[in-house]
């Protein structure tokens, strides 16, 4: 745990006395105090193509009156740059009248241990298992024309503290292991990507040799894209495979279900609440509670513990996602969901774990009801357009399926549809649910959060393939 | 206010100082300072304000061909002197690259044009607030407008660069932006749609009122949209849209992609890419320009570059380490482009919408779907039909594909160039592209 004031001209009662008076009149604000250490290490073109380690201190200090927030943040943890910042902020709320609101639940239970990955595998043990995956993956063969593999490791470090002397802490460990293969034959070129990670030590991921199944993984999704054939274009029944495709959730549900978006009525879900947005069968939750998953949180950055939110039950629109201003605003409580990237970010609702819960089908029972359409195993990345509610998802790793039977693996297809009515065309809900490898980073308003996602098969009645074939 | 060129001068020295006390062969190190304030509006009201000071400095340290850095934004002396110290014993355990090097000295840059980039006019927040109320104001006049938001931010830096072959210089720069995202609604159907403005001097802003009303009427335009059928058809890039060729290309030509040989465009130069009415610049020197620098990020010296001479691709974009592995000479493009633009088209940007009795005019993208290895691109899109050179309803729910290097081949370009951001592009027309719709 970092000591913010050990090294400053500033006690931490100073401090305090700084943050309850800037608060004073305020409805709701707090000094957040972040200490992390960073460290990435990249093997690249059969060489380490660099080792850089980061340390960044800073603080953010907020203040709310109604809808409006003010905020200041420095890396400089001193007496004059706080009551610089307190003017600041004192300068945007000049009429203040709000009434804080000191209730915040606490918690005793944590989903992740206070570890410093970085600290705990020796650099020399990193390099050396570097150099190992390279040879490794480059022995399957001479059409592997280029490796790129890669650890990062985090250990950040943030206390919260609120009016009258309230304080909030929390250590937050998380790596990822990374493996992209590039490869070459017949004069045709095909990447595959991989990786694994989350709140835990390195050797928690890499142990048994776990990392070979990573490089084998992305040596499989490269060949099998060597033998794709261009993607069809048109309207066409899709079936997304368990695990990662969620992230299809994410996009065209998730951030519309995030509290800013309802409160200022831009999102297409505002006036949805209670009504039926999906097929019966379909549950959808957001879990910050997972142990040691990359999603997960013991406290979000506000400081309320996270929970398990149920956003869509049986097919009906329960719940958004909220942090403390919204929740005030929409007169409901905070979910736990208040996120920010870094002590330079202002907090707003975002997701944690993402996860569409079993239904009863298989698989198989899936595919055989596919006469013409896609299977889409993986996925790139994806975008939403909130208000219009139109998602796109670029596939890394999808089939065609003719007849009921999996065919050629297919390149280059985009997925595209409509946030609000795509899971109203969830037609089956499968029964093996996955969870992702812990790989996702969520970007809104420039601010990047991990996040992790899960769901079963699911079987997408009419979806738009953006391929080349027409 | 920002912090001086001589404490940041003091800053960058001590790290070069102590890296080659504990025994570093060669270094660089960059300090930057910079304090930024925003206001943000919503529906005519006050809903934000951020002030952002960052000082920072990352530090690489070789030791004869091995490298290591470190970054951080806590500058206090005894936690620099920590990460120097752990800089250098990872320095030591990483393996030896032989491409790793400081920038040839004679390449570093030692003249500097004053390409005016620094204003020193303050608007405080107030005034922000004045001029997003005339914002916000302006696109409330259109009916359908249900919702804005739109915000003001002003920023200012400072930065030193140094290396241990004496390279010591930076400068001052700001910036002075605007921008108003309106929602409109019709029937049930929202849609969004934004405009900004943004410039180095705050008296090269646009107007409020301008930014409002052409956030609106953009965002009306796009209500009630259709899907079309799938088909091959002629698409046409507005100018948002056609400058993300350039940065595809960008990414493509870099040393990195092409030493790696993970680029469609390996072994292209001095080949025929584009048709051969198309020429690409590459200007760093624009006075006030967006994307101007003085050097590049290894301080080596930047000149203009005629990338793509009458569709033939004459330079690469190359940096010290991937253009000692290629055998090539920095031009002082670590870091990327500076400011990238096509040459003006032959045609105006009414005679390119009648060029074909019908095309699909694009004016927003979704999506992450260029694939630089296989040069494969797939994205979502929204955007207008056309027929006749006129606009007949708003188009969305669509993909657009194609690959790259046919791409290329196929652009005619309107001669409406305007420099509005870094990378600039005229209106673009594409022939052979497939759209999935229905």
């Amino acid at each position: 745990m970092s000591d913010f004031f050990n090294k400053s001209d500033i006690s931490r009662k100073d401090a305090e006395n700084i943050v309850s008076e800037a608060l004073s009149n305020c409805d709701d604000g707090e000094l957040y105090l972040e200490n992390s250490k960073s460290e990435s290490i990249v093997l690249d073109d059969n060489k380490i193509k660099s080792s850089s380690y980061s340390s960044d201190l800073g603080y953010g200090l907020r203040a709310i009156t109604g809808e409006v927030v003010a905020y200041s943040h420095s890396n400089e943890i001193s007496k004059d740059s706080l009551k610089q910042s307190s003017e600041n902020l004192h300068s945007t709320l000049k009429s203040k009248k709000g009434t804080y609101n000191h209730a915040i639940t606490k918690t005793n239970e944590k989903f992740y241990e206070d570890i410093n990955p970085i600290e705990e595998k020796l650099l020399n043990s990193k390099l050396d298992l570097l150099k190992e995956i390279n040879n490794y993956t480059r022995a399957k063969g001479t059409i592997v024309r280029q490796v790129t593999a890669s650890f990062s490791g985090e250990n950040k470090s943030i206390e919260i503290i609120r009016s009258g002397g309230e304080v909030l802490t929390d250590v937050r460990p998380l790596v990822r292991f990374n493996v992209s293969v590039m490869l070459e034959k017949n004069g045709k070129k095909e990447t595959g990507v991989y990786g694994i990670g989350g709140r835990n030590s390195y050797d928690e991921y890499l142990k048994n040799d776990n990392w070979k199944n990573v490089c084998d993984e992305a040596f499989r999704i490269a060949s099998i894209n060597l033998k794709s054939k261009p993607a069809p274009a048109g309207e066409m029944k899709v079936v997304l495979g368990p695990g990662w495709p969620a992230i299809l959730i994410h996009e065209a549900i998730g951030h519309g279900l995030e509290g800013d978006f309802n409160r200022k009525k831009t999102s297409a879900f505002h006036n949805l609440m209670g009504q039926r947005v999906a097929s019966e069968g379909v549950t959808i939750v957001d879990d910050g509670t997972l142990h040691n998953r990359r999603g997960s949180l013991t406290i979000d950055d506000e400081g309320t513990p996270t929970e398990k939110t149920v956003l869509i039950e049986n097919g009906i629109l329960k719940n958004f996602m909220q942090d403390r201003l919204n929740a005030r605003l929409m007169n409901t409580r905070s979910t736990g969901s208040g996120r920010r990237e870094s002590y330079k970010h202002i907090v707003l609702p975002r997701m944690r774990n993402t996860m569409m819960l079993n239904g009863k089908y298989s698989q198989e029972e899936m595919i055989k009801a596919v006469d013409k359409g896609i299977f889409a195993v993986s996925f790139g990345g994806g975008q939403v357009d909130i208000t219009s509610g139109k998602f796109v998802f670029n596939c890394t790793e999808a089939y065609e399926i003719i007849n009921g039977k999996i065919g050629s693996p297919i390149k280059g297809a985009t997925l595209i549809g409509d946030g609000p009515s795509i899971l109203k065309e969830v037609s089956l809900v499968g029964n093996n649910m996955m969870l992702d490898p812990g790989i996702g980073t969520c970007g809104k308003a420039g601010q990047g959060v991990p996040v992790g996602v899960a769901q079963p098969s699911i079987l997408i009645d009419k979806m738009t393939v953006g391929g080349t074939q027409l | 206010m920002v912090k001086d060129q001589d404490y940041l001068k003091k800053k960058a020295s001590f790290c070069i100082d102590f890296a080659k006390k504990l025994g570093a062969t060669d270094s660089d190190a960059f300090v930057m300072h910079s304090i930024s304030e925003t206001v943000n509006f919503r529906n005519k009201k006050l809903d934000e304000s951020d002030r952002s000071d960052n000082l920072g400095v990352t530090l690489t340290t070789y030791i004869g061909k091995k490298k290591s850095n470190i970054s951080s934004t806590n500058l206090s002396e005894d936690n620099i002197k920590d990460l120097i110290e752990r800089c250098i014993e990872t320095t030591k355990i990483t393996p030896e690259d032989e491409f790793n090097s400081l920038p040839d000295k004679d390449l570093l840059a030692t003249k500097i044009k004053d390409l005016n980039l620094y204003d020193d006019d303050h608007i405080a927040n107030d005034e922000k607030i004045e001029y997003l109320k005339e914002v916000e104001e302006s696109a409330f006049k259109k009916k359908e407008i249900i919702n804005t938001e739109s915000g003001f931010c002003e920023s200012k830096s400072n930065f030193i660069l140094a290396n241990s072959d004496g390279f010591l210089n930076g400068y001052r720069s700001s910036s002075f932006s605007a921008s108003c995202v309106a929602v409109a609604n019709s029937n049930g159907n929202m849609e969004r749609d934004y405009d900004f403005t943004s410039a180095c001097h705050l008296h090269d802003m646009a107007k409020p009122d301008q930014i409002g009303s052409i956030a609106a009427k953009k965002t009306i335009q796009k209500l009630n949209p259709q899907k079309i059928e799938s088909e091959k058809i002629s698409i046409i890039f507005d100018r948002r849209i056609s400058k993300g060729i350039l940065s595809t290309l960008a990414s493509a030509i870099s040393a990195s992609s092409i030493a790696r040989g993970t680029s469609f465009l390996k072994n292209k130069l001095d080949e025929d890419i584009f048709s051969d009415t198309i020429n690409i610049f590459d200007k760093p020197d624009v006075i006030k320009g967006l994307g101007s620098r003085y050097f590049d990020s290894e301080g080596v010296k930047t000149e203009k570059l005629k990338l793509v001479d009458q569709g033939v691709l004459k330079h690469y974009l190359v940096d010290t380490y991937y253009g000692k592995k290629l055998n090539l000479k920095s031009n002082g493009r670590s870091g990327g482009t500076s400011n990238l633009f096509f040459e003006n088209g032959l045609i105006s940007y009414k005679d390119l919408l009648k060029l074909n009795s019908r095309s699909l005019y694009i004016t927003e993208t979704i999506g992450h779907g260029s694939n630089l290895v296989t040069g494969d691109y797939s994205v979502g899109a929204n955007g207008f039909l056309v027929e006749n050179g006129v606009f007949k309803y708003p188009v969305s729910e669509i993909t657009i594909a194609g690959n790259f290097k046919d791409i290329f081949k196929n652009i005619t370009l309107a001669n409406d160039l305007e420099f509005k951001y870094a990378t600039n592009a005229p209106t673009m027309l594409i022939e052979g592209m497939v759209v999935a719709g229905k």
